[in-house]
């Protein structure tokens, strides 16, 4: 595409799109230590991860001022337009799967000289590990605006939710068993809801990147698969 | 599951329901050719403005949009050397056959210019002279028709206590609403505004927006306009010129957003080298 005859406008775009792609890494770092902390019980790895949630919403919010003062500024239209909008939308999903990463980070420190099981721990290690290949999908479609690339991530959030619903059973009958994993098994149920909860935000992505790129909105439900909040696993008798 | 194009929302056909045109337009252009002498000014235009919408005209200048405007008005008659091929039917007839009367077709088809161009008169005789030529009214009936086009056109409250003073004291923004009080005072059926806005203040321009909003209610109406916010605030179908072609046509809300053709998108976006 050609560049803009005001030149500083181009800048602008750039600018606000490179930020988004600090954000990103930025975001896959926070998931990827979070779950880490988890599977070795880190707390000191935690630690970090809450702090260091604070330089994302940090960048959240500059980048919704960049936006908002060039909608001002330059008045985008057409394919400009789409491009800050979709910046401020993108940033708003990192922002939030930062802070769903820090939840997980404290959850590690409240487990700190609980049980913990290995075996019980897999399963959600097994799930975030393809959510992040989807985060690192999606945030490398953003960047090379790549409509197909977007799409894939977005039909592969049913897998997520399938690995959670399940996830969900196997921690509920682990509950039944012994008593003493609940105070574990309802961390790990709330860590991997946060990671599932991650996987919607990086279809969300999807859905903006497809939107950049195409200027057209996405009219499908997503494939949802999450049938956790219709199950249940009936006592053994 | 498929990704085909019936899976995405077409904003465009969405709003394309939202202002569908009327079945018949008010103005048919088919196979239009236009020449300044040798200079091929417009090239083969096919365009239909529905009617009691506002159609908005953009492109650089010299694309021929404000070509294509005085055409519909006939104003190109009045200068030697310039001629028109093809056909312009306006409810069926030809605007462009020569039976059709200048002065006919002018009250119909009523012009606004960029410049306010208030006569040197009193704000009164500004409208009634139009109205003069073609109806026979009588005192009553004629204060009537001054009141009710400049409340039409947002200006009542300001000039009722000085109607018989000169125009020319009027600021910029009164005297291009004058303007269109003028224009709409014959009852045209549609009204050609000319860059309507560009020579005045921002308040004076919200108010000739909220003007042209409210006159398609009962007018047809065609802007040229530079300002591209402007043509996506005001039109509900845009068109596109360029070197005196039309390249594209379609609801304002799709071409602002997601134009299809390359030449659109550079030129909304300010990419035009």
């Amino acid at each position: 595409m050609p560049e803009h005859i005001v030149t500083s406008f181009d800048i602008d775009l750039k600018e606000l799109s490179r930020r988004v792609v600090e954000m990103g890494g930025q975001a896959e770092r926070l998931v990827a230590d979070s779950v880490e902390a988890l599977v070795k019980r880190d707390s000191e790895l935690a630690q970090k991860v809450i702090v260091l949630d604070g330089p994302v919403d940090l960048l959240q919010r500059e980048i919704e001022e960049k936006a908002i003062l060039t909608i001002a500024r330059r008045q985008p239209l057409a394919g400009d337009l789409r491009e800050i909008v979709a910046a401020m939308r993108i940033a708003n999903d990192l922002e939030r799967i930062g802070d769903l990463a820090k939840n997980t980070a404290k959850r590690v420190l409240a487990l700190t000289g609980e049980f913990h099981p290995q075996k019980l721990v897999r399963g959600v290690e097994h799930m975030s590990s393809l959510v992040q290949e989807q985060l690192k999908e999606v945030l490398d479609a953003y960047a090379g605006r790549d409509d197909a690339r977007a799409l894939d991530v977005w039909r592969r959030d049913g897998q997520v939710d399938v690995l959670y619903t399940s996830l969900f059973r196997e921690l509920l009958t682990y509950m039944m068993e012994d008593p003493r994993n609940i105070s574990l098994c309802t961390h790990l149920l709330f860590c991997a809801k946060n990671i599932e909860r991650i996987g919607d935000h990086a279809t969300n992505v999807a859905e903006t990147v497809h939107y950049l790129a195409t200027g057209q909105q996405l009219a499908d439900e997503r494939p949802k698969q999450d049938t956790s909040s219709l199950t249940s696993v009936p006592f053994p008798a | 599951m498929n990704f085909t194009s019936d899976t995405s929302i077409d904003i465009a056909s969405a709003v394309n329901r939202a202002t569908a045109p009327t079945a018949e337009p008010k103005l048919k252009v088919e196979g239009l050719n236009f020449y300044y002498g040798e200079n091929h000014a417009l090239k083969n235009i096919h365009f239909d403005i529905p009617e009691k919408r506002v159609t908005a005209m953009i492109g650089p200048s010299g694309c021929g949009k404000s070509t294509l405007l005085r055409i519909f008005n006939r104003m190109y008659q009045l200068y030697p050397g310039q001629r028109a091929e093809g056909k312009i039917l306006f409810d069926g007839t030809d605007l462009l056959s020569k039976e059709l009367d200048s002065t006919v077709v002018r009250s119909r088809i009523g012009m606004v210019f960029q410049k306010p161009t208030p006569f040197p008169m009193s704000i009164y005789d500004n409208i009634a002279f139009g109205v003069k030529l073609h109806e026979k009214l009588n005192k009553a009936q004629m204060d009537e028709r001054v009141e009710w086009c400049l409340r039409k056109a947002a200006i009542w409250e300001e000039t009722k206590d000085r109607l018989h003073t000169s125009a020319l004291g009027m600021s910029g923004g009164q005297q291009q609403r004058l303007c269109i009080a003028r224009t709409i005072a014959v009852r045209p059926e549609v009204i050609l505004l000319d860059e309507p806005t560009s020579a005045l203040d921002p308040i004076s321009t919200s108010k000739i927006e909220d003007l042209i909003d409210e006159l398609k209610q009962e007018f047809t109406i065609v802007i040229v306009t530079h300002n591209m916010q402007q043509a996506a605030r005001c039109a509900d179908i845009t068109s596109f010129f360029y070197l005196g072609e039309m390249i594209e046509v379609g609801p304002s809300a799709e071409i602002f957003t997601n134009p299809r053709e390359a030449r659109t998108r550079d030129y909304i976006t300010g990419r035009f080298g």
